[in-house]
């Protein structure tokens, strides 16, 4: 389709803004734009029509199933949407004066509250925008916790070489040297190798937990212990809470700090890429070092952003806690892990799992054999999937199985489109083994076929250019 | 109410497929003296009816004021009905990171859009698709202008105190040094920033225009940094970039800003939008995630993720960011946005917000008592000393009118094309009235 650049006519435009009723002032010319901007010029209705014919080459999880593992995408309660858009939410400047954002601070200390609770922790901050973010907030704690107590020694951060990639990038930005540690053959944490590196230089232990292939560690108060003996904290990365909220909480496992993305757990919509926002919540001692906004709560503390984070998040977050309450929560995760259990049981017998055993809420199917038999990979199974209108799962991670694919349901998901799934994966077991190459070109009934990204990273084009 | 489609019989009938009895079955790799035995202490749920009104109540805790006389990095201009509908529709809203081009065509073609209309009102080569805000990318900006010699940023005095404990926090965490280049009459100190500059700096960072609302006199400061051998990266304010000099005109090697008034709701501080925008030659060392243009197995036009060795799935502890998420929601308002007032009435919002606020200075300063504080050009932000200060601002606020920003020197005002004359005059006769009493 065209580029809104292209349906661009000279001198079209909406004429949306009032007459001005005061008199205009020249810009000085030392600063003044001598050539417009070469924004489109459109109307009304070709805007709204190009939006909504790039709507149309979108899906989202109100398009069909989104196994995308370790992304939560759960689906988005369309009430949570009506609240973020109360105008008594969206026209609140963030420096008001206090006595006139009550409501803004009734929601951030309810929603902080219910997160203290459902994970055991003691303060809990909105600060930051996504869970990357999150964890850079996290880590700092961690760093100022040792900073205060003059522990200059302790440089490392352990990470799990089962990790998101994010988890080792984070602890790069905090300035910690990483020390990656292999997985059992289980995919859990090698005690023998988490042993062996700690010691009075580690500051922390960074832990995904279920981890990343979706097995909850069992030695997890063993590991904790471990690194709090050798003077370190211990940070919880809380991307897979949704299979374990309500049922059993970080804090109780011997957590000092977490994040938590609003955007997966809670159900806040991902909007093609953001935004999210994060919880980061910690122990007691740890609360000294939350961030605040120097505007909004004067100086003194360190922040990752402006203001609060991204508060209109935080009230769908909000919403949808108050929907399921007490019940709700872990009625949610255990059905969560349900129906990562109940799909990997359909799909077993042809594309077999990385790790054959109870899972939480996600699972990872390892398709080396398959591809060793037939030649089709990971990938081509995932594009394959595009044809059926399913998103494919997350590929080729985590890096510790080959030829992975993850898959997480999620709760809200009926039986029937988990069975109608793992018919669909079905299928295409069988083709691989008679039809390989269509395979290998899948997709065939998509809005592209498999785009050329190497060129892509070769020749950059990153914007558009008039011809 | 928890959204869980399977009825009690399908969860029994799943329960026996995977082989336990119950729930506590599929838990049985947690140590069980973990498992919580009590249920949460938070509230029993609610139906949709009751958490609407709950919701709703707190809302009503708010003061929603019509007109909005302070700005200090967020700002209230009109968003048209469009900008608010079509981010709503629900495959947009919906969608996950595009990682699968092959169904996500039209969020990887809304970037690549968004990222050209940010080259065009930045006048650089290279846009991302966003980061947190404008102050994360301030923070991004100094990360990415670093290199194994150079590892001091600065950053003007006069920028935005959020966007300098911003970036002062990201530098703490790598443990690299900020100084801060002291403003003098509410500008930047060139003198300053001559003293400060040397073989170990990085980049200077200024914000234009700046937290006092003041023009600064950004081709000097540039030329300044360029010379000490420094990048030059300008925080902007995409409204005024519709009528002022565009950052590469004026020599930035690097452009970012708050992306919030293109269409973005106050919102009480987010979701609001990081835009950063670079020159070719530092294209690679750009965070977060750009999309590029190619062609697909047919040989037809297609949009992907594009430079992904750069990013923190493929690079880990090495990655030039450890960003993931982004704001791309926020990208497509801007772009809306953007698109729908084009050129010409982007202009017009700036030229009509700058001219309401030279008019609002002008009304206040005309009252005795009351003093411009910072004299030089501004945009649509301006300084007032305030005698009683707390008083006016409760009287105004009492007439609906959230006025100026309490400030070391006085309030810190704004106003924006939304506020009329009548508006206007309202505000300068209750100031008026509040001092001639």
């Amino acid at each position: 389709m065209k580029l809104i650049f292209e349906k661009s006519v000279a001198g079209r435009h909406c004429d949306l803004l009032p007459k001005c009723d005061v008199e205009y002032v020249e810009v000085p010319a030392a600063f003044k734009r001598e050539t417009a901007p070469a924004l489109p010029e459109l109307s009304e209705v070709d805007v709204a029509r190009h939006y909504t014919e790039l709507d149309h080459r979108v899906h989202g999880v109100n398009c069909g199933f989104y196994p995308l593992g370790s992304c939560t995408m759960k689906y988005n309660p369309r009430i949570d949407e009506d609240m973020a858009a109360l105008p008594g939410f969206t026209g609140v400047h963030p420096l008001a004066p206090a006595d006139t954002v009550k409501g803004c601070r009734e929601v951030l200390d309810t929603a902080a509250k219910y997160l203290c609770e459902i994970t055991g922790m003691d303060g809990m901050t909105f600060q930051p925008a996504a869970g990357a973010h999150g964890e850079f907030t996290g880590v700092l704690l961690i760093k100022q916790y040792h900073d205060k107590r003059g522990d200059k020694k302790r440089t490392k951060i352990i990470v799990p070489d089962s990790a998101h990639g994010t988890n080792p990038a984070t602890a790069a930005m905090c300035g910690f040297e990483v020390v990656n540690i292999p997985s059992a053959p289980n995919g859990c944490v090698d005690l023998e190798a988490l042993k062996s590196v700690l010691g009075d230089d580690t500051a922390g232990l960074m832990l995904t937990n279920p981890n990343t292939v979706g097995i909850f560690d069992e030695n997890i108060l063993e590991i904790t212990r471990l690194v709090h003996e050798a003077g370190g904290l211990c940070y919880y990365d809380g991307a897979n809470l949704n299979a374990v909220m309500g049922v059993v909480r970080p804090g109780d496992m011997g957590f000092d700090c977490i994040h938590m993305n609003l955007h997966k757990t809670f159900a806040t919509p991902h909007g093609g890429g953001g935004p999210g926002a994060c919880a980061v919540g910690c122990k007691e001692f740890l609360r000294e070092f939350l961030p605040a906004s120097v505007l909004m709560q004067g100086k003194g503390r360190l922040q990752v952003r402006a203001f609060a984070g991204n508060f209109l998040v935080v009230v769908r977050a909000l919403t949808y806690l108050l929907t399921l309450g007490r019940e709700g929560v872990p009625e949610a995760a255990q059905n969560a892990v349900l129906n990562a259990n109940y799909l990997m049981q359909r799909i077993k017998g042809t594309f077999e799992p990385a790790f054959d055993r109870i899972c939480m809420h996600e699972f990872v199917l390892d398709l080396s054999e398959f591809k060793k038999e037939t030649g089709v990979s990971a990938l081509d199974v995932a594009k394959s999937l595009i044809d059926y209108g399913m998103h494919p799962p997350t590929m080729y991670f985590p890096m510790i199985v080959h030829e992975a694919l993850m898959l997480e349901p999620t709760e809200t998901e009926s039986k029937e489109t988990l069975d109608w799934a793992a018919d669909v994966f079905r299928k295409l077991y069988e083709l691989g083994k008679t039809d390989p190459q269509y395979m290998h070109d899948a997709p065939h009934h998509a809005q592209i076929g498999r785009p050329d990204e190497v060129r892509a990273a070769r020749q950059p084009i990153l914007r558009w250019q008039k011809a | 109410m928890s959204y869980v489609p399977s009825t009690a019989e399908q969860r029994q009938e799943m329960l026996r497929t995977v082989g336990v009895q119950d729930y506590r079955g599929l838990y049985r790799d947690v140590p069980q003296q973990m498992l919580l035995d009590r249920p949460l202490d938070i509230p029993e749920g609610m139906s949709e009816f009751e958490v609407t009104r709950a919701m709703t109540a707190m809302a009503a805790k708010n003061v929603v004021f019509p007109t909005v006389l302070r700005g200090a990095g967020s700002y209230d201009h009109y968003i048209p009905a469009v900008v608010k509908s079509i981010p709503a529709k629900e495959e947009f809203l919906t969608a996950y990171t595009p990682y699968q081009a092959e169904m996500s065509q039209g969020v990887l073609q809304s970037i690549f859009e968004y990222q050209t209309m940010i080259c065009e009102l930045t006048g650089m080569e290279v846009s991302n698709a966003s980061v947190y805000d404008g102050a994360t990318a301030a923070a991004e900006a100094a990360a990415m202008c670093r290199d194994r010699k150079r590892r001091v940023t600065l950053i003007s005095g006069a920028a935005n105190p959020d966007v300098i404990n911003t970036v002062r926090t990201y530098c703490y965490g790598t443990g690299d040094e900020l100084k801060v280049v002291p403003a003098k009459d509410g500008r930047t100190d060139p003198d300053a920033l001559r003293e400060l500059l040397g073989d170990g700096v990085s980049a200077f960072i200024v914000q234009q225009p700046n937290f006092y609302g003041q023009l600064e006199d950004v081709e000097a400061l540039g030329k300044l940094a360029h010379e000490a051998g420094a990048m030059y990266v300008m925080s902007c304010n995409p409204i005024s970039l519709g009528i002022l000099k565009t950052p590469r005109e004026c020599g930035a090697d690097v452009a970012v800003g708050e992306g919030q008034p293109l269409g973005m709701p106050m919102g009480f501080g987010g979701p609001y939008l990081g835009f950063m925008a670079t020159t070719e030659k530092h294209m690679r060392k750009l965070p977060g995630r750009i999309v590029g243009e190619t062609v697909d197995s047919k040989g037809e036009r297609a949009y992907v993720l594009s430079l992904q060795a750069r990013e923190q799935h493929i690079r880990r502890e090495k990655a030039s960011s450890n960003i993931c998420s982004n704001e791309a929601l926020c990208a497509l308002t801007a772009g809306v946005y953007l698109a729908t007032m084009g050129p010409g009435g982007l202009a017009e919002a700036a030229k009509q917000s700058m001219a309401k606020a030279h008019y609002l200075c002008s009304g206040l300063t005309a009252i005795e008592g009351v003093e411009l504080v910072y004299k030089g050009d501004f945009f649509h932000e301006f300084v007032t000393t305030m005698p009683r200060r707390n008083e006016v601002l409760a009287e105004l606020e009492r007439a609906g009118i959230l006025g100026g920003l309490p400030v070391e020197e006085g309030l810190l005002w704004c106003a924006t094309e939304k506020v009329g004359k009548a508006e206007l005059d309202r505000a300068i006769g209750i100031v008026k009235e509040v001092l001639a009493k």
